[in-house]
């Protein structure tokens, strides 16, 4: 057996990763340094995936192991450590459209590559973008949406950016099961992403410059 | 004689069942026009599915409330005031003239809903606005530790388990016992216990409440079947069926509790699918000979590229809905396959499937390469996009369909369609579509 958690994680070895997550707890490891470990983990299954290499079941099933992880290693932590994060992003399924596969895998993608993820969860007033944009200052806002109904839901979330004079501060990428260039064009966003990869990619782009 | 239809190859079924959609029985054809249009609506779709180049491109309106919607009706008003949808639907026939066109019943009833109470979705102006159209909620309804309860007895698993759980009314049928229990004298009585207990008797009322509610339902959407075809035109599908990994994935399970499941346990996934596969090919077929049509519509959704990796695909997702379309096709029907998304990685999976046999929309597929591949196998369609329909102008759509005729529906084999059942609907552009390759797509 490995005894190495960043691999048995990355591998989706959930049995081998659990066994010695616990015997490096038992042996008094610092807990930080484990779910170091696990992170960097994440980080590389995300990476795979962008390569084509691992698939959505991959994500959520890595992502499921994590979790396994983090409840072990939770009670153990004095208290929760802050990861230096590369920048802010607001994200939410539109008004309208409960659909929230896509926005999750997303919002994990971005967790990973080392954002700050506002998740405002389904169906979304455009409002709430507008106030977690002021409130956070984020600088990038996902608008997800998996109907048609999205359309408008978007281009409506756009437009009361722009009202309350928040348009230049912030760019704006949609994306979804329908979603396209024609799409964004109609809602006024800065770009669409095909998938969770193209978001990550359009954030890193934008928080760079 | 007349062959029985045990003893029929599979091709003549598929004649016998083509012949009976064809004579249209009790169907008051509205002119000689209409009787002709129709039959020529039969063929062309027959001709197209078995890639006999047909007279040209058909024309299938693939749509849930798309109809309504053009004519102002919400999605409420459709699952509710059934004869606003039935008016919708009609107008829409008579204002767009598709060759081929979606049943009312898509929109569902949501006053049965109400009567049982149904959690699995939201829809209109129950958890979601009257202008939305109804919406699937995310959850386990199948629990981990169910899978055996399943594949020992599917039907017992969705009687007392799994109906108790997606519909509040129903939760006392929790408490009835396993129909095989009732065997001779003694097993009668005792089986009879739980139909004394009053929540159970309410739930049976509960149930004889929707089951009227559904003649009401279903009498609107017949008569307007039987109506659609008097005036020319063909519904799409005669029945539904669904691959067996959807029904895990989307009906029992959810989308992550199965992608999880495919690791941790991939013996009793596979057990699961096999044990279901044979209840749905006898779904499509049992609904494509009350219908009196061949044509079995299965949509298809955790298949779809990125959703699962291609040896998962192999695995998990391929062999048993390959079996569903192959044990349709044994029955004489045509499968229907509609593919939400994308489905680039799995097209050569595609050509293992007997020439001519089934039909498959595509949404977002690389069409040129799915005629590559395929044109010589099977017949596809689709791929106009929503966006495009819903934002864009008719002189794009034209330009859109005028590509996918001449590159995808070179020699037949194509079926012009929109990618997603369609919720909304902007009229230029739909006419566009619809117009343009009625003319367009005539083959010469």
């Amino acid at each position: 057996m490995a005894k190495d958690l960043v691999s048995a994680l990355a591998d989706l070895k959930e049995k081998e990763a659990l066994k010695i997550v616990e015997d490096r707890l038992g042996g008094g490891e610092d807990p930080l340094k484990i779910l170091d470990d696990a992170r960097r983990a994440v980080e590389i299954v995300g990476k795979r995936f962008a390569d084509g290499e691992y698939f959505i079941p991959d994500l959520v099933y890595s992502g499921e192991i994590l979790k396994r992880i983090t409840d072990i290693i939770k009670p153990k932590l004095a208290k929760a450590s802050e990861v230096k994060r590369r920048g802010k992003v607001v994200i939410g399924t539109v008004a309208g459209d409960i659909h929230d596969i896509g926005k999750d895998i997303v919002v994990f993608m971005l967790d990973v590559s080392g954002f700050e993820v506002f998740d405002l969860g389904i169906d979304v007033p455009s409002q709430k973008f507008v106030d977690t944009i002021k409130e956070t200052g984020s600088k990038v806002v996902g608008l997800s949406g998996f109907l048609t109904l999205a359309f408008q839901s978007m281009k409506d979330t756009v437009e009361a950016i722009r009202k309350a004079g928040l348009r230049n501060e912030v760019k704006i990428m949609i994306g979804g099961g329908q979603i396209d260039d024609q799409v964004r064009s109609f809602t006024g966003a800065d770009a669409y992403g095909k998938d969770a990869m193209a978001a990550v990619e359009l954030t890193r782009g934008w928080l760079r410059g | 004689m007349e062959k029985k239809w045990q003893e029929m190859s599979a091709e003549e079924k598929r004649e016998a069942r083509f012949a009976t959609l064809l004579s249209a029985e009790g169907v008051h054809f509205q002119s000689p026009e209409a009787e002709a249009s129709f039959k020529a609506n039969v063929k062309r779709l027959k001709d197209v599915i078995q890639l006999k180049k047909p007279d040209r491109v058909p024309v299938l309106i693939l749509g849930t409330f798309v109809q309504a919607h053009l004519y102002g009706v919400t999605p409420f008003e459709c699952m509710y005031q059934y004869e606003k949808l039935i008016s919708a639907h009609r107008k829409f026939l008579q204002d767009y003239k598709p060759d081929l066109f979606s049943s009312p019943a898509f929109a569902g009833s949501g006053k049965i809903l109400d009567i049982l109470g149904y959690k699995q979705y939201k829809w209109p102006g129950h958890g979601i606005s009257e202008k939305a159209g109804y919406q699937y909620v995310e959850g386990e309804y199948m629990l981990t530790e169910e899978y055996q309860a399943l594949i020992d007895d599917p039907s017992d698993f969705w009687l007392r388990i799994y109906l108790p759980r997606i519909f509040t009314a129903l939760e006392p049928m929790a408490q009835i016992a396993p129909f095989p229990n009732l065997w001779e004298i003694v097993g009668v009585s005792g089986q009879m216990i739980p139909f004394g207990i009053p929540p159970v008797q309410n739930a049976l009322k509960a149930l004889m409440e929707a089951g009227n509610e559904a003649m009401a339902w279903i009498q609107n959407i017949v008569a307007f079947q039987m109506e659609a075809k008097g005036m020319g035109f063909l519904n799409t599908a005669g029945g539904a069926a669904k691959a067996p990994f959807d029904i895990l994935a989307d009906t029992l399970r959810g989308t992550r509790a199965m992608m999880i499941d495919m690791y941790r346990q991939p013996g009793v996934v596979l057990r699961a699918l096999e044990r279901l596969t044979p209840l749905y090919i006898k779904q499509g077929a049992s609904m494509a000979t009350f219908s009196g049509n061949p044509v079995v519509f299965i949509p298809l959704h955790k298949g779809a590229d990125g959703f699962m990796s291609d040896e998962q695909f192999k695995k998990f997702y391929w062999p048993t809905l390959k079996a569903l379309i192959l044990g349709l096709v044994a029955e004489g029907c045509v499968p229907f396959l509609f593919c939400e998304g994308s489905f680039n990685t799995r097209l050569e999976y595609l050509t293992e499937l007997p020439r001519g046999s089934c039909f498959w929309i595509f949404d977002r597929t690389d069409m040129t390469n799915a005629k590559k591949l395929l044109g010589n196998t099977i017949c596809i369609g689709g791929n106009v996009p929503s966006g495009l329909i819903l934002t864009g102008t008719a002189e794009q759509v034209k330009a859109y369909c005028k590509n996918l005729i001449d590159v995808v529906g070179k020699d037949g084999g194509y079926i012009i369609s929109f990618g997603t059942s369609m919720d909304e609907g902007k009229p230029d552009t739909i006419h566009a579509m619809i117009d343009f390759t009625k003319e367009y797509g005539v083959y010469k």
